[in-house]
């Protein structure tokens, strides 16, 4: 049964049926039981399941990243949240040198099937220590899967698929797409992990978009439908693995490609998929490629200056406009 | 809870009126700010985060007093009080809580980042428990540079939960670092009580196991933390090493915003109002009234003069510009 849901909504639907479903999964992290850390994605689960499975912790992002992924050594499934991206630095320690790793290095023997939500919340004059997007970090660790959701249908999706992978998952979810809305099913379903998804079909330009420059994405789209320009859409989804395979036929298509993803510029996530298309479709390119990110620079404080900072649907519009001579 | 604070009761008469004088601007000063930026997030003037330290006056400014301007602080989210303790420009801080380019940051930076390097504030960090490596590094430096500053680094109780505080206590006292941790425990980290995050509150037995003196005080008696402070700034200036001060205090707003978290079920409309009672700043007034420090006049007048000064500390912040939008790319790296 499909029926409208928030992205926030979808990510506590998703949480609680899995912990339903699922006895080994168990919810941990700074602000799972805070009136505002989170939005509503947890809101309800610890009077569900109890302070067992649910639990807020003391602010020491290492120790509870570490304990989630020992708790996921010894056959549980946790999902460990920070509430925002930037703290999870303190955890990043135990993500790469053993979370990523720990497969490999043991001959594939035993795996971490360990999920770290981790929020981005960007604006509101929050300044340089409360905006980052570090989805290129993650991305470069072998061993680590990097999801960004950009609908609600697939933060319960892939929320789900995360929970059930085998290997650790850095799910990224977004805080200006708390509000969007879209049709979920009721039940439980997977999307599944390293598809990207098709948006919105066009000749003209091909624009790949991660998580909420995906919606900004739709949104020129829109716009530029309006001047006879038709830009197809493909929402990443996933960033590692990466489904280059639709990113290439698109550009087969189109010939021109602008990659849209809100976090810095040098070696950032559109840097890698710009690389792949240059590398694996050279020939059907007509013209260079342009990236939509944010400049090499710290995010500023006062609202003036995150007005240009940010990126949006005009800026993609912009570049659209710049690959076609208009 | 508060089993075994060091009472100390110390007399004012060692310290001259003049300066108990200034103890009790300092405070009202802070006070006075922070209930007009309170108003001003709830008009929705101001826009960034402010975490408001409204009833904890008398740790940063017991603390400061027995500091010298060269000395090194640093601090946290909640820092306003900090900066105006140690000198900080007022209208600067008010500019850069509105994010305007007269800001002390130039409004990159907003209420969580809030620098005075002129009188010894590098800068403030919100990353909780960041502040701590930092004052210890600054404390070594000033010992490698012969000279005999101390770097003070104010945390809250939250911040003893990061790693970091065990690392950074550890290195700052086997290397007698001039170096003090001053925890401002309010009992509380954002929505969680103390008692929701730790078996028990003992935090200065912590700070004690790494050999350091690790006083419990009551940091609303700012005499107290004067004075603690002032034995803690001896000993590390002699090259003794760091000190662990536990300011027993109570933050009267929610941990953001100029709300009370009492609405959302977070804490006791009559745990605010028990710690009310204790209010750092009118029972030091009643105090210096009662040994003639203080008249009713001088109150009035003091009192007044600190809201001249703050009404014209935002009249300034209003009339300053926002950073120009062509500026965005300065301040990456020095010119
Ligand atoms: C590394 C890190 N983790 C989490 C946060 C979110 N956070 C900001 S303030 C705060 C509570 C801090 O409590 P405490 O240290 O007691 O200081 P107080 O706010 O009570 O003054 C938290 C959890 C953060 N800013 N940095
Ligand atoms: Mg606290």
């Amino acid at each position: 049964m499909l029926r409208e849901l928030s992205y926030g909504l979808a990510i506590n639907e998703a949480t609680r049926q899995m912990m339903e479903a699922d006895p080994s999964v168990f919810l941990l992290g700074q602000g799972v039981n805070s009136p505002w850390y989170v939005g509503n994605t947890t809101t309800g689960l610890k009077d569900r399941f109890g302070p067992e499975r649910v639990f807020d912790t003391p602010i020491s992002e290492n120790a509870v990243t570490g304990a989630a992924i020992g708790a996921a050594l010894a056959g549980m499934r946790p999902v460990v949240i920070h509430p925002r991206m930037d703290f999870a630095l303190l955890a990043v320690e135990q993500i790469v040198n053993q979370a990523a790793n720990w497969r490999y290095m043991f001959g594939g023997h035993i795996g971490v099937p360990v999920v770290m939500r981790a929020i981005i919340n960007r604006g509101g004059e929050q300044a340089a220590q409360h905006s980052q997007a570090f989805q290129a970090l993650y991305a470069h660790i072998p061993g680590l899967k990097v999801v960004m959701p950009a609908t609600a249908y697939d933060a319960k999706g892939l929320l789900i698929a995360a929970i059930r992978d085998e290997d650790p998952v850095i799910y990224i979810d977004d805080r200006w797409l708390y509000a969007y809305s879209d049709d979920v099913p009721e039940e439980l379903y997977e999307v599944p992990i390293g598809k990207a998804a098709l948006r919105r079909s066009g000749s003209d330009v091909t624009v790949v978009a991660t998580s909420y420059m995906t919606q900004e994405a739709l949104k020129a789209a829109a716009d530029l439908a309006g001047a006879g320009i038709e830009i197809e859409v493909i929402d990443v989804r996933t960033l590692k693995p990466l489904d280059d395979a639709l990113i290439f036929q698109s550009v087969a298509k189109t010939g021109r490609l602008v990659v849209a993803d809100a976090a810095w510029l040098t070696c950032g996530f559109a840097a890698e998929v710009a690389a792949r298309v240059v590398c694996e479709v050279f020939a059907s390119l007509k013209a260079p490629i342009l990236r939509v990110a944010l400049p090499d620079t710290p995010a500023p404080m006062s609202a003036s200056l995150e007005k240009v900072y940010y990126p949006a649907a005009k800026d993609i519009i912009t570049a659209v406009q710049k690959l076609l001579n208009r | 809870m508060q089993t075994h604070l060091s009472t100390q009761a110390e007399s004012t008469t060692d310290i001259p009126a003049e300066m108990l004088r200034s103890m009790y601007v300092a405070m009202l000063r802070i006070r006075e700010t922070e209930e007009r930026l309170a108003d001003m997030v709830a008009a929705g003037e101001i826009r960034c985060p402010v975490h408001l330290y409204i009833g904890e006056e008398a740790v940063a400014v017991g603390v400061c007093q027995a500091l010298e301007t060269d000395d090194y602080i640093f601090g946290n989210h909640r820092s306003h009080g900090h900066y105006l303790a140690k000198g900080g420009d007022l209208r600067a801080m008010v500019a850069e809580v509105l994010g305007k380019e007269t800001g002390c940051s130039r409004g990159r930076g907003g209420s969580m980042h809030i620098a005075a390097p002129e009188v010894g504030l590098p800068g403030t960090s919100a990353m909780v428990g960041a502040g701590l490596p930092l004052a210890v590094g600054a404390a070594i430096a000033c010992a490698m540079q012969g000279t005999a500053k101390v770097a003070v680094v104010f945390f809250g109780d939250g911040a003893t939960e990061e790693g970091g505080f065990y690392e950074s206590l550890n290195l700052a006292a086997f290397r007698k670092a001039p170096v003090i941790f001053v925890c401002e425990n309010n009992l509380y980290s954002s929505h969680v009580h103390i008692r929701d995050r730790r078996p028990a509150d003992n935090l200065d037995a912590l700070a004690a196991v790494h050999g350091m003196p690790a006083p419990r005080i009551d940091g609303n008696d700012i005499l107290a933390v004067y004075h603690t402070t002032s034995e803690a700034v001896a000993r590390a200036r002699q090259g003794h090493g760091p000190t662990f001060i536990e300011c027993r205090t109570y933050r009267w707003r929610g941990h953001v915003g100029p709300n009370y978290d009492i609405d959302k079920g977070l804490r006791s409309p009559e745990e605010l109002a028990e710690w009310q009672a204790r209010c750092p700043i009118q029972s030091f007034e009643t105090r210096l009234l009662h040994q003639g420090v203080l008249t009713h006049a001088d109150v009035t007048h003091l009192r007044q003069c600190v809201t001249d000064e703050v009404a014209a500390a935002i009249a300034f912040a209003r009339q300053s510009p926002y950073p120009d939008p062509n500026t965005l790319h300065d301040y990456v790296f020095a010119p």
